[in-house]
This record gives C-alpha cells, sequence and structure tokens, in this order.
C-alpha cells in the first residue's frame, strides 16, 4: 500500500460512475472535488497518494496544484498510508474535561506506536482530533466511519484490542 | 419548568424517520399551509416571530432572507449550514439524526419563501450518520412527491443535496463553506458582496444554520405570535437547543425557552458533577469568552450574553468544576484556533500560533508574569483584522482567561505540569 502508485493511474470505474451521478447536482465541474477526493481515498485505502491526487484533477480536468490545495487543506484527506482502521480520538476542551488525554495515553500505549504512524501489521493509526459533536457522551472517539462515547482508558483498549 | 419541546418533539420516536411516520405525528402540515401562501408572507412571518440564527451570530432570520434580490435573472440557492464544528456543539447533529424531515420541511419553507430551486446541505465530514440518515430521507421525499418536479402538487419544483466537508472548522463560516461547496479551500471571503446577492456559484444564496431552519416549519404552523411569546423578551425569542458538556451529571442536549438562565439549565442537567463546585462556564462554544460562577443567574440569550462580554454563540455551554486547570483549557482552546485559522489574513495565522506557543510556555512552567500582558496585545491584534470572524472568535477566550482566572496563570509561573496528550 506505501508504494508508490503509477503516474497515469486512472480512477477505478465505480468512483467514476458515481461522479458522472454527482455532476448532475452542481452547476460547476469544479463542485465534485471533495465528493470525488472522499471516493478516491475510500477506493485508495484510505489514503491520497500523489498518482490518485493527479488522477482526480485529469478526472476533473483541473491543475494538479489546486488539487494538492484543496487536499492540504483538509483534515479528513490523509497524504500518507493510514491503518486499516483509523482511530480519531477527540481531544478538545469537552472531551478533555471528562479525561480525553488519557484515552488517548491508553491508546498510545496499546497500540505502541507514534500518533499519526501505522502499527506494524498495517492494522491501526490513530490521531487526536478537533471537536467531533459528540460533547455529551464525552470522552469518544471515531474509529473509521463509527462513534465510540463514554469511554474510559480500559474501554477504549479493548475496543482498539478487538479491532481485526 | 414544563416546557414542551418543539424542535426536539421527535427524539425518541423513530417512526419519524420515514415520510409517513413524520406525517403521522403533524409533519409536513406546514409546508402544505405554506405553499399556499404567498412567498411574501413567509418571509413576514418569520421576521415577525423574532427568529435569529441559531448557528452562532444571532442574525435575523427574516431579515436575511429579504435580502435576495428580487429581480435577479439567476437561479438562487438554499445552502444549510450542517458544519457544527463549534467545539461544545452537538445539536445540529441531534436534529439531522433524530428529525430530518424536519429539517426538509424547514428547507422547503425557506426556498419556497426565497424562491430557490436547490438545497446543497453543507455538513461536515466527520457526520456520516447524519448524512446518510439525510440521505435516506431525502431520497423518501422524493419518493413521496414532497421533493421534485412538483413539491406536494404546488407545481413548485425543489431539489435538496447533501455534500460532505472534509475536516475543516473555517468552513462553518458562511463564505468558507460556500467556496468549499463550490470545491476549492475553504478561506472566507471578502464581504461584501454578501452571499444574499453573490452567493454560492455566483448567485444569489441564503445560509441559514439547520437549528434556524428547523424552526420555520413551527413558525409557519403556529404563527409568528405564538413563537415570539417563547423567550424573555422581543429580541430573544422562540425554543433553544442548549447543547451542555463537561462537568455536569447529565450532559446533553436541552430543549428550553431561550433565555433561562444558566443556574435553571445546570440545575436541569443535573448540577455539577461529583458534588463539586462550579468554576466557570463557556456560554457558546469555544469562541465565546468565558464566564464565572458569579455569573450563574445571567439569562442564556443573545442580548444578556452580549452585555456580560461574551456570547450565546451556537448555546453550547461548556461547564468547568473548581477543580478544572483554567490554563490547560485557555491552552486548548488556543491551539485549536491555531490549527484552524485558514492561514488567509496575517495576524489570525501568526497571532494564534503565538497564543499557543505563550500559554504553552505557561503551562509548561517557564512563562513569566509579562507574558500575560503579551497575550493580551497580541490578542488584540489579532481582533478586527482579519477578514472572518474566527480571529475575533480566538481572541475571546485567551483575553478573558487570562484577566478572569489571572491568579491562576500566575500561580504557574515556574511550575512544571503534568505532560499533555494533546
Amino acid at each position: 500500500m506505501s508504494e508508490p502508485q503509477a503516474a497515469g493511474t486512472t480512477l477505478p470505474e465505480n468512483v467514476r460512475q458515481r461522479l458522472d451521478v454527482l455532476r448532475k447536482r452542481y452547476p460547476t465541474p469544479r463542485a465534485v472535488l471533495l465528493p470525488a477526493l472522499h471516493l478516491a481515498q475510500e477506493a485508495n485505502g484510505g489514503w491520497l497518494s500523489d498518482a490518485v491526487i493527479e488522477a482526480v484533477a485529469a478526472e476533473l480536468g483541473l491543475p494538479n496544484s489546486d488539487v494538492y490545495g484543496v487536499v492540504t487543506f483538509y483534515d479528513l484527506y490523509h497524504q500518507k498510508p493510514v491503518g486499516r482502521h483509523r482511530i480519531r480520538v477527540c481531544t478538545n476542551v469537552s472531551c478533555m474535561l471528562r479525561g480525553s488525554d488519557e484515552v488517548m495515553a491508553a491508546i498510545a500505549q496499546e497500540l505502541g506506536v507514534g500518533e499519526d504512524e501505522v502499527t506494524a501489521d498495517g492494522r491501526c493509526s490513530y490521531v487526536h482530533f478537533e471537536c467531533l459533536g459528540s460533547c455529551d457522551t464525552a470522552p469518544m472517539m471515531m474509529i473509521d466511519q463509527r462513534y465510540h462515547e463514554n469511554l474510559t482508558p480500559e474501554k477504549a483498549r479493548q475496543i482498539v484490542k478487538e479491532l481485526e | 419548568m414544563a416546557f414542551e419541546p418543539v424542535l426536539s418533539r421527535n427524539v425518541g420516536h423513530p417512526e419519524a424517520l420515514t415520510v409517513r411516520g413524520y406525517r403521522d405525528r403533524g409533519g409536513y402540515v406546514a409546508l402544505e399551509k405554506g405553499l399556499k401562501m404567498e412567498p411574501a408572507a413567509i418571509t413576514e412571518e418569520v421576521k415577525a416571530s423574532g427568529l435569529r440564527g441559531r448557528g452562532g451570530a444571532g442574525f435575523p432570520t427574516g431579515l436575511k432572507w429579504t435580502f435576495i434580490p428580487k429581480d435577479s435573472p439567476k437561479p438562487k440557492y438554499l445552502v444549510c449550514n450542517a458544519d457544527e464544528s463549534e467545539p461544545g456543539t452537538f445539536k445540529d447533529r441531534l436534529l439531522m439524526e433524530k428529525d430530518p424531515h424536519q429539517l426538509i420541511e424547514g428547507c422547503l419553507l425557506t426556498s419556497f419563501a426565497v424562491g430557490a430551486a436547490t438545497t446543497y446541505i453543507y455538513i461536515r465530514g466527520e457526520y456520516v450518520d447524519a448524512a446518510n440518515i439525510l440521505e435516506r430521507a431525502i431520497a423518501d421525499a422524493y419518493q413521496s412527491g414532497i421533493l421534485g418536479a412538483n413539491v406536494m402538487g404546488s407545481g413548485f419544483r425543489h431539489d435538496i443535496y447533501v455534500h460532505r466537508g472534509a475536516g475543516a472548522y473555517i468552513c462553518g463560516e458562511e463564505t468558507g463553506l460556500l467556496e468549499s461547496l463550490e470545491g476549492k479551500r475553504g478561506q472566507p471571503r471578502v464581504k461584501p458582496p454578501f452571499p444574499a446577492v453573490v452567493g454560492a456559484f455566483g448567485c444569489p444564496t441564503v445560509i441559514n444554520n439547520v437549528e434556524t431552519i428547523c424552526c420555520v416549519p413551527h413558525i409557519i404552523e403556529r404563527g409568528s405570535a405564538w413563537f415570539k411569546a417563547i423567550g424573555p423578551d422581543e429580541r430573544n425569542t422562540g425554543p433553544k437547543l442548549y447543547a451542555v458538556s463537561g462537568h455536569v451529571e447529565r450532559p446533553g442536549t436541552y430543549e428550553l425557552p431561550i433565555g433561562v438562565t444558566f443556574q435553571e439549565l445546570l440545575d436541569v442537567c443535573g448540577g455539577i458533577w461529583k458534588g463539586r463546585q462550579l468554576k466557570a462556564y463557556v456560554p457558546g462554544g469555544a469562541s465565546a469568552p468565558v464566564l464565572s460562577a458569579d455569573d450563574r443567574h445571567l439569562r442564556l440569550d443573545f442580548d444578556t450574553m452580549a452585555k456580560a462580554g461574551s456570547m450565546l454563540g451556537s448555546a453550547a455551554v461548556m461547564v468547568m468544576d473548581d477543580t478544572t486547570d483554567m490554563v490547560r483549557v485557555c491552552y486548548r482552546f488556543a491551539k485549536f484556533f491555531s490549527h484552524e485559522s485558514c492561514g488567509q489574513c496575517t495576524p489570525c495565522r501568526e497571532g494564534t500560533n503565538w497564543l499557543t506557543l505563550l500559554l504553552h510556555r505557561i503551562l509548561d512552567g517557564h512563562g513569566e508574569p509579562k507574558d500575560l500582558d503579551l497575550i493580551v496585545s497580541v490578542a488584540n491584534q489579532i481582533g478586527g483584522n482579519s477578514l472572518c470572524a474566527l480571529g475575533d472568535a480566538a481572541v475571546g477566550p485567551a483575553k478573558s482567561f487570562v484577566t478572569k482566572f489571572r491568579h491562576e496563570f500566575l500561580a504557574r509561573m515556574g511550575a512544571a505540569a503534568p505532560a499533555l496528550a494533546s
């Protein structure tokens, strides 16, 4: 997955088909850029290689530099490989007040790698994240697309341990 | 404090997720009524209700709609701001996940009033469940003739599309949002022109928050006088969702008349947790200057909060008990704003970074008393000197924390803090 991908990469057919549907929703071709990057990233194991970014640019007829500019602006796009499971721990104030630093420490210890690094088996990577809008169930984390709420360090450790 | 919920009346009733279930619970009656009204009469009703924007700025909603030019040949858009990213805020997620048709009904009425044929619901990328629930509800509404070429047989045409963001607080700022919707970096625009004239794709655009739009069907169904009777005065009206987090016994979203006091809200939440005492609260998300325990009897409405030097903002009430390390909270807010500054304006980009560095130094025990004056000085140079409100937002917490809790910062000079994970 971390191998450089060849230039001239094209987007998977299902992504292109989906883009054809989405294009009809907007008056300008560029408006599908964010959705296109979401789809391309999902189809590429959760990250955007240079080749994939440039394939998106080619598909939308945009300069590469414009697309890189957008990719680097948003926190949900990743320019290096991520784990099969992406863990985002909210550490903003509402979660911090109820123990998110301890949750973060438990996950770091359980996985034995640094923030934004991938475990040797490719299973997980984790980052701290800004408020995820689940402050009434703090502390919380998002794993892939799912929220895990009302965490304790032990509970967080157990959830992470059970990821396949 | 018995208050019949309005906006959250369908929470706990999952049948409302379908058109049929929503109608069984009284839904789409307002739309039916509104489609028979003159569009301008809908705007007038909303104006008369006193509804003010629930996203943070508190701008009068009906007035905002009247800024849409009547004679423009261009298409008009409604953009629903569902980018809910203000730390401490989770009310719009509840509205979208538990009652998507209320939002769809509100979007339709708003669009009918301003003459928009398309709504984009711009939802933060992290809200995957909410986006999926909305997509399903929208598909159901198309199937049921509530969306599409002929809304409820009225001849009004309307499409609603869900557009996912990709993780950037600044996209909650309305022109940053528009840039993002157009496939660009979410950097706020110079105003004027305002979005009502030059908005999405260069066309006239109304941008309203989720909760704001959800108020509209109730105003149309029950009338502006009913709405206006809720709340303490003419300038602060209607039901309000308060998102309470932090050191309370029962955090959650509570719907109450706008203008309850903080103490009343705290009582509803079961008080401060673990039998501790209140030290401070932030009434409206990270952007709102902190208030102290002495301010507990203030009303949580737009004007009372402004008079107290803070703001109601998104009504995200973050509560801190007497053990809270205020230096750490202040630092965490500063770090947030520094991370989220879009980088476009130098005072905000550089200033938020310096605030973070200064606060980190104090947190580490290497600060000096003069750093507190430096923080205020840096903050003063950010405020009013950036294109959008993010700069001002970053200033509020920094200045209010170091001013109101100065003794806690001074006590940290020379004393090392425990290591932080974030």
